[in-house]
C-alpha cells in the first residue's frame, strides 16, 4: 500500500497548531513519514501539491472570496480534518462576531474601515463537510499523531467525549471555583489532560462542547459560587460563539 | 540595460502566513515593486474591547502562535503598566525563561527549517533527514527544547497558562531548575556543532544602511524591559512608541518624510545586535566575531546569524535566571494588586523584533481600546526598500536567481504575516 498523501492548509489562524504539528522528537517525525507523506506544508516546505488524499486545514473562514479555495481543497480530499479551534469551532477567531462588522472594521481601521474584506468567522464545517477534527487551541501534538495514525488504518479518530474535570480530578487539582475563578471544564471535551486547571488556569473550553453537555449543572455551580449567569456566559463568548447549544440565535 | 523581468510569487513558502512578491522591472527599469499581504485580518484589538485584564494576555498571545509568549508578556506589561504594578525579582527570572523557550523554538525553527534549507539548495528540511540527518535531528531537538522549557515553566510554550498578571500561577521545582541548567549549556554545545555549517552559508554580498530599532537599557540586551532605542536618533520613553510607529504609518499614507528622513526602519535580531552588542554574553560576542558579524552590519541576509548568536547569549541568560531562582528559593506569590482606570503600555522584544501592546482600562478592569504594534508590521517597509536596492543590482540573473534571492531575503527577516495582517496598512506604490 503507498503511503497517503497529507497536505496542510490555513485560513485565518495563528499558525499555532501547525507549529505544534512540527513540535515533535526526531524519532516522531521519523515514525510518522513512515505512514505518510506529507507534500504540502508552507511553514515548512517550498512544494506545492496537486494532488492529496488527506487534507488538513487549520483556521477559521473570515472571508468569502477564501471558500472557494477551501471548496477546491474538499474537492480534492479523500479526508479533510479540521486542525485546532479555528477550524473546529471557530475559536478565538468567533469572538469579533459578538460585534457587528462596523464596530470591529472602524475599531482596527478606523481611517479606512472597509479596507479589507472580511465578514464574521466561522469554523470550517460551517462551509465544508469535515470527516474528523483535532480539537485545542492549540492542539496536542501527541492526539495529533494518534488521530492522523487511526484516520490512515481507517479506524475512528479516537478522541474522548467525557469532561475536563474527569481529567482534572485524576489529577487531583483544587478546583478553581474554589480559588475564585471560573472554569468550563464540566462541559468541555477532555482529552488536554486538563491542561490550564492543571497549570495555574481554568478551562475556557477551547477543545469545544462534550456531545452531552449538562449546560444545567452549570446553573448549580453559578448558584453554589454565588456567580452571575452573565458572567458565567461571557466566558464561553471567548471559544464557543458558534456553538448553537450555548448561544442559540 | 534592456531587461524585462516580471516575477509574481503567490504565497511565499517557509514564512509565517501568507504574503505574495510582485517584481516588474521593464527596460532595465523598476516598475513594481510589491510585498504584497494577503493573508486574512482577524480584528484582535475589536476582540478586546470589554474583556476583563486577566484574559487580555489569552486573548493576545493567539495573534500568534510563534510569538504567544512575546505577546503574553506584552500584554502583561501593559496591564501592568495601567495597574502600576512592580514585578518581583523571581517574575522577572520566570519571564525570563519563558522568553528564551520562545526565542528556542523560534530561533531555531527559523534557522534550520527556514533558511539552511536555502543554502544547502534544498526545497525544505524534509530531504535533509536524508543528507544531513545529524543536523535535523539536533534542530528538532533545540527547537523541543523551547518548548519543553515552555511547558515547565509557564504550563505550555504556545499559549500559555500559567503567566497572569503580576506573576505566575505556577512555580518550578529546584529539578525542573537544574534540568533547565544543564539543557541550557547542552544546547551550547550541539549549537557549537554547527558553527561550521553557518560559515559554508554564503551569503549574499549586500549591504543597505538604515534605521535600526530595538528595546534598550544600559548595562542589558534588553528583551522585557526598557526604553526605545533608535540607531538614529537614540533613546525614547517606551511611552511614546507612537512617535516612532506612526511617523511611519503617516509615511506611508501621505508620502511626507518623517522627520528622521528615513523611509523605514528595521527591528529584530540584527537591529538588537547592532544597538546593543555590546551587552551580549562573552560567548555570544566570540561565537559573532568568529562567524564576521561586526556591528553595525548593514546586510539583511545576516540576520539568520544574529539570531545564532543571540541563541547562546540566551542561553547564558536562563543559566543565569535559573541559578538565581535556584539560589534566592521560589514560591508562588500573592496576586493581590489593586485596578485602576487608565492606559498602560508594553514594549518587549520578541523572535521578530520590538512589541507594543497599548490598553485604555475602564474602573472595573475591562479594556476600552487596544492597540498592538507588530515588528512584521514595522519590517515590511523596510524589506520592500531592500527590493528596491537589490534588484537593480541582480538583473544580470535568471529570473529563477532573482526570485531565489527575493525569497530569501523576504525569509532573512522571518517575518510573521499571522501577527502583521490585522494591524499595518501595508501599501506600496
Ligand atoms: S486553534 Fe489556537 S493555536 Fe490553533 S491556529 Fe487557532 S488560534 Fe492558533
Ligand atoms: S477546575 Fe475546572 S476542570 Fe477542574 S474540577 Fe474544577 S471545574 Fe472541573
Ligand atoms: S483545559 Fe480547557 S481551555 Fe485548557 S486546553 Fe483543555 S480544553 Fe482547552
Amino acid at each position: 500500500m503507498s503511503k497517503p498523501k497529507v497536505a496542510f492548509f490555513d485560513f485565518a489562524s495563528c499558525e499555532g497548531c501547525q507549529l505544534c504539528v512540527l513540535d515533535l522528537h526526531p524519532e516522531q517525525l521519523l515514525d510518522l513519514l513512515n505512514v505518510i507523506d506529507i507534500v504540502e506544508f508552507r511553514e515548512a516546505i517550498s512544494e506545492k501539491a496537486d494532488t492529496f488524499d488527506i487534507a488538513i486545514i487549520e483556521g477559521s473562514i473570515t472571508r468569502e472570496s477564501d471558500i472557494p479555495r477551501l471548496q477546491k481543497i474538499r474537492d480534492k480530499a479523500k479526508i479533510l480534518i479540521a486542525l485546532g479551534a479555528c477550524a473546529h469551532i471557530g475559536g478565538i477567531n468567533a469572538l469579533k462576531n459578538f460585534q457587528t462588522k462596523d464596530e470591529y472594521q472602524e475599531a482596527v481601521y478606523p481611517t479606512a474601515p472597509q479596507k479589507y474584506e472580511t465578514s464574521h468567522a466561522r469554523a470550517i464545517s460551517e462551509v465544508v463537510q469535515v470527516d474528523a477534527f483535532i480539537p485545542g487551541c492549540p492542539i496536542d501534538t501527541n492526539e495529533f499523531i494518534k488521530v492522523v495514525k487511526n484516520l490512515v488504518l481507517g479506524k475512528k479518530p479516537g478522541l474522548p467525549d467525557y469532561p475536563v474535570c474527569m481529567e482534572c480530578k485524576k489529577n487531583e487539582n483544587v478546583c478553581v471555583y474554589e480559588l475564585g475563578m471560573q472554569c468550563l471544564g464540566p462541559v468541555i471535551r477532555a482529552g488536554c489532560d486538563a491542561r490550564c486547571p492543571s497549570n495555574g488556569g481554568y478551562c475556557f473550553g477551547c477543545r469545544g462542547l462534550i456531545t452531552e453537555p449538562n449546560l444545567h449543572s452549570q446553573k448549580d455551580i453559578i448558584q453554589k459560587y454565588n456567580l452571575t449567569y452573565e458572567k458565567m456566559m461571557d466566558k464561553f463568548k471567548l471559544f464557543l460563539e458558534r456553538n448553537k447549544e450555548v448561544f442559540p440565535k | 540595460m534592456s531587461k524585462d523581468v516580471k516575477i509574481d510569487i503567490q504565497h511565499i513558502t517557509r514564512v509565517e502566513g501568507h504574503g505574495n512578491i510582485k517584481i516588474d522591472v521593464q527596460s532595465g527599469e523598476l516598475k513594481e515593486c510589491k510585498l504584497e499581504i494577503v493573508e486574512a485580518p482577524r480584528f484582535f484589538e475589536a476582540m478586546l474591547k470589554n474583556r476583563h485584564y486577566d484574559e487580555s494576555a489569552l486573548i493576545t498571545s493567539r495573534i500568534c502562535g510563534i510569538c504567544s509568549v512575546g505577546h503574553v508578556l506584552g500584554s502583561l506589561t501593559a496591564s501592568e503598566d495601567a495597574f502600576g504594578i512592580k514585578i518581583s525579582e523571581q517574575e522577572k527570572n520566570l519571564r525570563c525563561l519563558m522568553n528564551i523557550g520562545e526565542h528556542y523554538e523560534s530561533h531555531v525553527l527559523h534557522i534550520y527549517f527556514l533558511a539552511v534549507p536555502d543554502f544547502a539548495g534544498a526545497k525544505s528540511v524534509l530531504p535533509l533527514v536524508n543528507t544531513h540527518k545529524d543536523v535535523v535531528v539536533r534542530a528538532l531537538k533545540l527547537k523541543k527544547l523551547g518548548h519543553e522549557i515552555g511547558n515547565m515553566i509557564g504550563g505550555r510554550l504556545i499559549h500559555p497558562t500559567a503567566m497572569r498578571v503580576k506573576a505566575m500561577t505556577k512555580i518550578p521545582t529546584p529539578e525542573i531548575l537544574h534540568d533547565i541548567i544543564h539543557r541550557l549549556e547542552e544546547a551550547k554545545t550541539e549549537l557549537k556543532k554547527d558553527i561550521g555549517i553557518l560559515k559554508t552559508f554564503i551569503i549574499p554580498n549586500f549591504e543597505r544602511e538604515t534605521e535600526y530599532i530595538s528595546l534598550y537599557k544600559y548595562g542589558e540586551y534588553a528583551f522585557l524591559e526598557g526604553n526605545i532605542y533608535s540607531s538614529d536618533i537614540g533613546e525614547t520613553s517606551y511611552k511614546n512608541y507612537l512617535d516612532i510607529t506612526n511617523e511611519y504609518l503617516v509615511d506611508h499614507s501621505t508620502a511626507k518624510r518623517a522627520k528622521h528622513n528615513r523611509k523605514s526602519y528595521m527591528v529584530g535580531a540584527l537591529a538588537r545586535f547592532n544597538n546593543n552588542h555590546q551587552w551580549l554574553s562573552e560567548d555570544a560576542k566570540t561565537i559573532a566575531a568568529d562567524l564576521g558579524l561586526k556591528a553595525p552590519c548593514y546586510n539583511p541576509y545576516m540576520i539568520t546569524i544574529a539570531q545564532f548568536v543571540e541563541l547562546f547569549h540566551l542561553a547564558d541568560e536562563g543559566i543565569k535566571a535559573a541559578q538565581s531562582l535556584l539560589d534566592n528559593g521560589v514560591e508562588l506569590e500573592n496576586r493581590k494588586f489593586t485596578i485602576k482606570p487608565g492606559r498602560g503600555i508594553g514594549a518587549v522584544e520578541v523572535p521578530r523584533g520590538i512589541l507594543f501592546h497599548d490598553y485604555v482600562y475602564n474602573d472595573q478592569g475591562y479594556i476600552q481600546k487596544a492597540n498592538c504594534i507588530i515588528p512584521t508590521g514595522q519590517n515590511l517597509q523596510n524589506i520592500e526598500d531592500d527590493f528596491r536596492a537589490l534588484v537593480p543590482t541582480i538583473l544580470d540573473k535568471s529570473k529563477e536567481d532573482i526570485s531565489l534571492m527575493l525569497e530569501m531575503l523576504v525569509r532573512a527577516y522571518d517575518p510573521c504575516i499571522s501577527c502583521s495582517a490585522h494591524i499595518l496598512n501595508v501599501e506600496f506604490e
